[in-house]
């Protein structure tokens, strides 16, 4: 029941918020909170589980009784309510609470109108994150996935800056299209099972694919369906990563969005992409995966190289984080596509890592602008005299981006290149890898130029406004946050032994599939 | 006595809802007779929604087996109850409860009140009685007895050039297309010498020798309900009359209307002209079924996307709507193993349809009862001033547009998903485009309510209008608890399909 739980508080606490006076909503909103992230800090203690629940039923945790419930019978299938985790998805779920209570946190200071909407639609979305993380049927998971849309659209129109209208419209287009192009891609699969299963839980459907009963459907042999599925679901999923070149709305998206908002989008809503990858295209159609390994890899390095390139060339701190997100989800694919249990156990490792770390960086340029009201690197320099404690704490997730040893994005690179490197099923592993290591040289090269400019040399600032000191609130996520990135560097086995259970499943299954070919 | 013989058993039991509502309508016309210049606007507004409200009442309990059995015909086999004819039944109540609910402030200052209400009583008795009708000829009689209550009522403001204009539009092509579809069943009547669905049906499965005069009279009669489904081509007339009408005939218009049309299209053309029959005789009416989705689906909303005015683009949004749903005859297939989904998909969408549509058109009321203005910049900033209003109909808009925030979006899934099983995936692929455009225009609606700062300093919303906040709220409500529990409906709607085409 504690999935349940976790979905009824969220939502309910979502009404209470929406209902509070604008004063006490921010509060509320914490204290509301601190529940899901109490429950799901106690899944983790708690899960004792291994293995993959879309291959083992055994692994599913924490499924209650409510499960199996039918929702909706249509013909010959039923649309239930399954909702379990696994050692994929209870980090995910781990990281969203924790990243849904700092930012709520975050935005005491610079939210200051409609406050009891602004913090109502952040529960709302926290809980249809902690949804798309745990239902495993498949309308489910789309309703839940469908409603972290509605109220992020709303959160970058309305408490943006300047040019919110159009981010909002952009990025409500473009992950629209994308949901329906997965949507389809995901019909496909259905109608090439029809007669073969009678639900729509994703582990039944994972199975019958493996168990090769896939049928051809109309002019398409089974064969072709699953690739036209295959990059149908890519493409959509693509889009949320993002990858390039369907990386376009999120600059817009994440410069526009209020700080906290940005938090959000990066720490958490970008992992829906790579997440929906593992789950749907890596573990259901993994011989189609390898089939298309070297395409599938040089995407991923494009978007390193192309996603790092973006952000060099960037001023604005804050689009230079966004963009650097580009080039981080890169690795994520890599990883994925390497199959090596390195590679995708890395690769989720780099969900985690990305998660916390760029969480970070986008709550410290969130206090540098509170203080400075510029993200502009040419406006301000030696921001380290006046604001001391921000600017190391960016200086620390700066390095903790370029993968300093003992930081969680050492691990999560480490893991995914040595998973890279040795893929067999990729041609010209090490040549990729080699690629995308390249990448960190230029995240080095515009953050360390970044941080030069801006934190360093003689105290300058252009713009009107006084340096404060930055209030307890504002700077204490960020400690919590560099506290979580630098555990997972030192200890990676806390997540890595959990992950690494449930993504071999995945590999032994590529292996035995698509390994021969 | 006579009567029971003559109705069948239990008859009034079956005909419960549409009674009480003609009850009730008659009643209202006494009271007015009486006292013409009656001013108790409150007694004659309870008394109304205590009608519709009993006859939706009772169409429920009817559903869940309260009643008689279903499945009976009824007067020598004229009017059919089934599942079918209930869930329709339960779509133009629901619509109406929540339309008599919202006019009540919408009236306020208006005349002649009592005759507004058994107006609409009447033309949702109608309605109802279409979704009961058996034969050609209880077809026509039902149809007519919707339709000529509705055009007064859409012209029902006397002082308003477009309502008056909307309504004479309404009245000519209605009037045009009611004798377009009475020649189409005399010839289909010449041809198989029956009006009685079941031995049409039967008629022309054993074979008529007359195919010409049996497919113009189907092309006519495909005519008839194109114009009062407002399907493109035969749909000019409906953006006039929605925008004209009062906003909550508007809704009451789009939606009720609408379903009780469709389901008369549902029962003639699976009934009446079985498929594999007539598309052995040469006459397939399938496929122009298949053209009209199609440019309904594209024109509707590609017009909804030009619109500046709000009301204008519901209207067009709403024949983008019937686009949707006539893909459930469009995708039906000879023999094909999942006609009752589609079908099903079809009038799901029609249930879910009822209460966002209708919701959406009863928001505008509570815009023009605040003189809020036409077009989306008048609309700005009223997200702040009317926060739980705009929220309710934000909801509605995103599940129109079939976001899996409300009911929406499982009627697209079985109409789509459908018409996928049974091969025609086209459909589905244009009817998801369509919805993607859609979702732009909706949005825009969104956007002015919640983002866009209002020009000249906000609007001065006086009153409470509760009677249109609850029917908003009780709208939007139903629409997002259908996201959760719409298994019931679904359950009766393939219920439903599977008696007509199973």
């Amino acid at each position: 029941m504690i999935i349940e739980a976790l979905l009824a508080v969220t939502l309910l606490g979502g009404i209470a918020v929406l209902l509070a006076p604008d004063r006490l909503a921010g509060k509320l909103a914490f204290g509301i909170s601190l529940g899901p992230l109490l429950g799901g800090l106690w899944m983790f203690w708690q899960f004792d589980g291994s293995g993959n629940l879309m291959f083992d039923s055994a692994a599913k945790s924490f499924e209650s009784s409510l499960s199996g419930t039918t929702l909706l019978s249509m013909g010959p299938w039923d649309v239930q309510w399954l909702a379990a985790v696994d050692g994929i998805s209870l980090p995910l779920v781990v990281l969203s609470t924790i990243l849904t209570t700092l930012a709520i946190v975050s935005a005491w200071t610079p939210i200051d109108e409609r406050q009891s909407q602004f913090y109502a639609l952040v529960l709302f979305m926290e809980a249809a994150l902690i949804g798309v993380f745990t239902a495993l049927d498949f309308f489910v998971w789309f309703v839940f996935w469908e409603g972290v849309l509605v109220p992020m659209v709303l959160l970058i129109g309305v408490w943006g800056g300047p040019r919110r209208k159009y981010a909002a419209i952009k990025f409500l287009v473009y992950t629209n299209v994308a949901s329906a192009v997965l949507f389809v891609g995901f019909l496909g699969l259905l109608a090439g099972l029809d007669g073969t299963i009678t639900s729509f839980a994703l582990p039944e459907i994972s199975q019958a694919i493996h168990a090769g009963e896939l049928q051809g459907v109309g002019p398409f042999s089974p064969e072709e369906l699953a690739t036209v599925s295959f990059f149908a679901m890519f493409a959509g999923f693509a889009v949320k990563v993002p990858i390039v070149p369907v990386h376009t709305w999120l600059p817009d998206a994440h410069v526009e969005a209020p700080t906290p908002v940005s938090v959000l989008l990066a720490g958490v809503l970008l992992k829906m992409g790579t997440y929906a990858l593992l789950r749907f295209n890596f573990t259901m159609l993994p011989e189609v995966a390898m089939a298309n390994a070297e395409l599938i890899a040089a995407i991923a390095v494009i978007s390193i190289l192309y996603g790092a390139m973006l952000a060099l060339a960037q001023r604005d701190l804050k689009r230079i984080v966004a963009y650097s997100s580009v080039s981080s989800m890169g690795y994520v694919i890599l990883g994925l596509v390497a199959f090596t249990v390195y590679g995708v156990g890395g690769a989720t490792f780099q969900m985690l890592s990305h998660g916390l770390i760029s969480g970070l960086l986008f709550m410290t340029v969130g206090v540098i602008y509170n203080t400075t009201h510029t993200r502009m690197v040419g406006d301000m320099s030696g921001l380290a005299d006046r604001m001391p404690v921000a600017s190391w704490v960016f200086v620390a997730g700066a390095f903790g981006y370029m993968g300093l040893p003992l930081m969680s994005g050492f691990a999560a690179e480490l893991f995914v290149f040595i998973g890279a490197f040795g893929a067999e099923g990729l041609q010209y592993s090490p040549i990729f890898t080699a690629l995308g290591m390249f990448g960190i040289v230029i995240v080095a090269g515009y953050l360390l130029s970044a941080m030069q400019k801006s934190l360093f040399g003689p105290f300058r600032l252009e713009t009107d406004y006084e340096i404060g000191r930055a209030p307890f609130h504002d700077v204490a996520p960020l400690f919590v946050l560099l506290g979580l990135i630098v555990l997972l560097g030192v200890a990676p086995d806390v997540v890595f032994d959990m992950v690494e259970s449930a993504t071999q499943p995945i590999v032994d299954a590529a292996a035995e599939n698509g390994g021969g070919a | 006595m006579a009567l029971d013989t003559l109705g069948g058993e239990d008859w009034f039991l079956h005909l419960a809802p549409a009674l009480v509502m003609i009850a009730t309508a008659l009643a209202l016309f006494g009271v007015d007779a009486l006292d013409p210049d009656s001013t108790n606007h409150r007694a004659v507004f309870g008394v109304t929604l205590a009608g519709t409200l009993a006859a939706l009442g009772s169409a429920i309990a009817l559903l869940f087996g309260m009643g008689p059995e279903l499945g009976t015909t009824l007067f020598s086999d004229q009017l059919v109850a089934d599942e079918a004819s209930l869930l329709f039944t339960l779509i133009v109540t629901s619509v109406t409860s929540l339309v008599v609910l919202g006019s009540y402030d919408y009236l306020e200052d208006l005349p002649d009140k009592g005759e507004f209400y058994s107006l609409l009583l009447l033309a949702a008795t109608g309605m109802v009685l279409m979704a009961h009708a058996n034969s050609l000829a209880t077809v026509f009689v039902a149809l007519e007895l919707a339709s000529l209550p509705s055009y007064a009522l859409v012209s029902f403001l006397t002082d308003n050039r477009g309502s008056v204009e909307g309504g004479l539009k309404y009245f000519l092509i209605g009037a045009l297309s009611s004798a377009v579809f009475v020649y189409g069943i005399s010839l289909v009547y010449a041809a198989t010498g029956s009006l009685l669905l079941s031995d049409v049906g039967t008629a022309v499965t054993e074979g008529v020798d007359q195919t010409g005069v049996l497919g113009l009279g189907v092309l006519l009669m495909v005519a008839g309900f194109g114009f009062k489904i407002a399907s493109v081509p035969f749909h000019f007339w409906a953006p006039d009359a929605y925008e004209g009408a009062p906003a909550p005939i508007s809704g009451f218009v789009s939606s009720a209307s609408k379903a009780a049309g469709f389901l008369i299209a549902f029962r003639v053309f699976t009934t009446a002209f079985p498929l594999g029959a007539m598309q052995d005789a040469g006459i397939d009416w399938v496929f122009v079924f298949g053209v009209l989705a199609v440019l309904t689906m594209l024109l509707g909303n590609l017009a909804a996307a030009t619109q500046d005015e709000v009301k204008r683009m519901l209207a067009y949004s709403s024949i983008a709507h019937a686009g949707y749903v006539l893909i459930a005859l469009a995708a039906l297939k000879s023999g094909g193993a999942h006609n009752d989904w589609v079908l099903a998909g079809g009038m799901l969408h029609l249930f879910v349809y009822g209460f966002m549509n209708t919701g959406a058109f009863l928001f505008v009321a509570l815009a023009e009862h605040w003189d809020v203005g036409r077009t989306f910049e008048d609309y700005a900033g009223l997200g702040e001033e009317a926060p739980v209003a705009s929220a309710a109909v934000t909801v509605l808009l995103f599940s129109l547009a079939g976001l899996p925030v409300g009911g929406g979006f499982w009627s697209k899934f079985m109409l789509f998903g459908g018409a996928i099983q049974n091969g025609f995936w086209w459909f589905a692929a244009i009817g998801l485009a369509a919805s993607a455009l859609s979702l732009f225009y909706y949005w825009r609606l969104i956007r002015a309510l919640w983002i866009d700062q209002p020009t000249d300093g906000g609007h001065e919303l006086d009153g409470t209008p509760t009677g249109l906040y609850v029917a908003v709220l009780v709208a939007a409500l139903v629409t997002v608890g259908l996201l959760v529990g719409v298994g019931p409906v679904a359950e009766v709607a393939f219920d439903a399909a599977g008696n007509l085409v199973g």
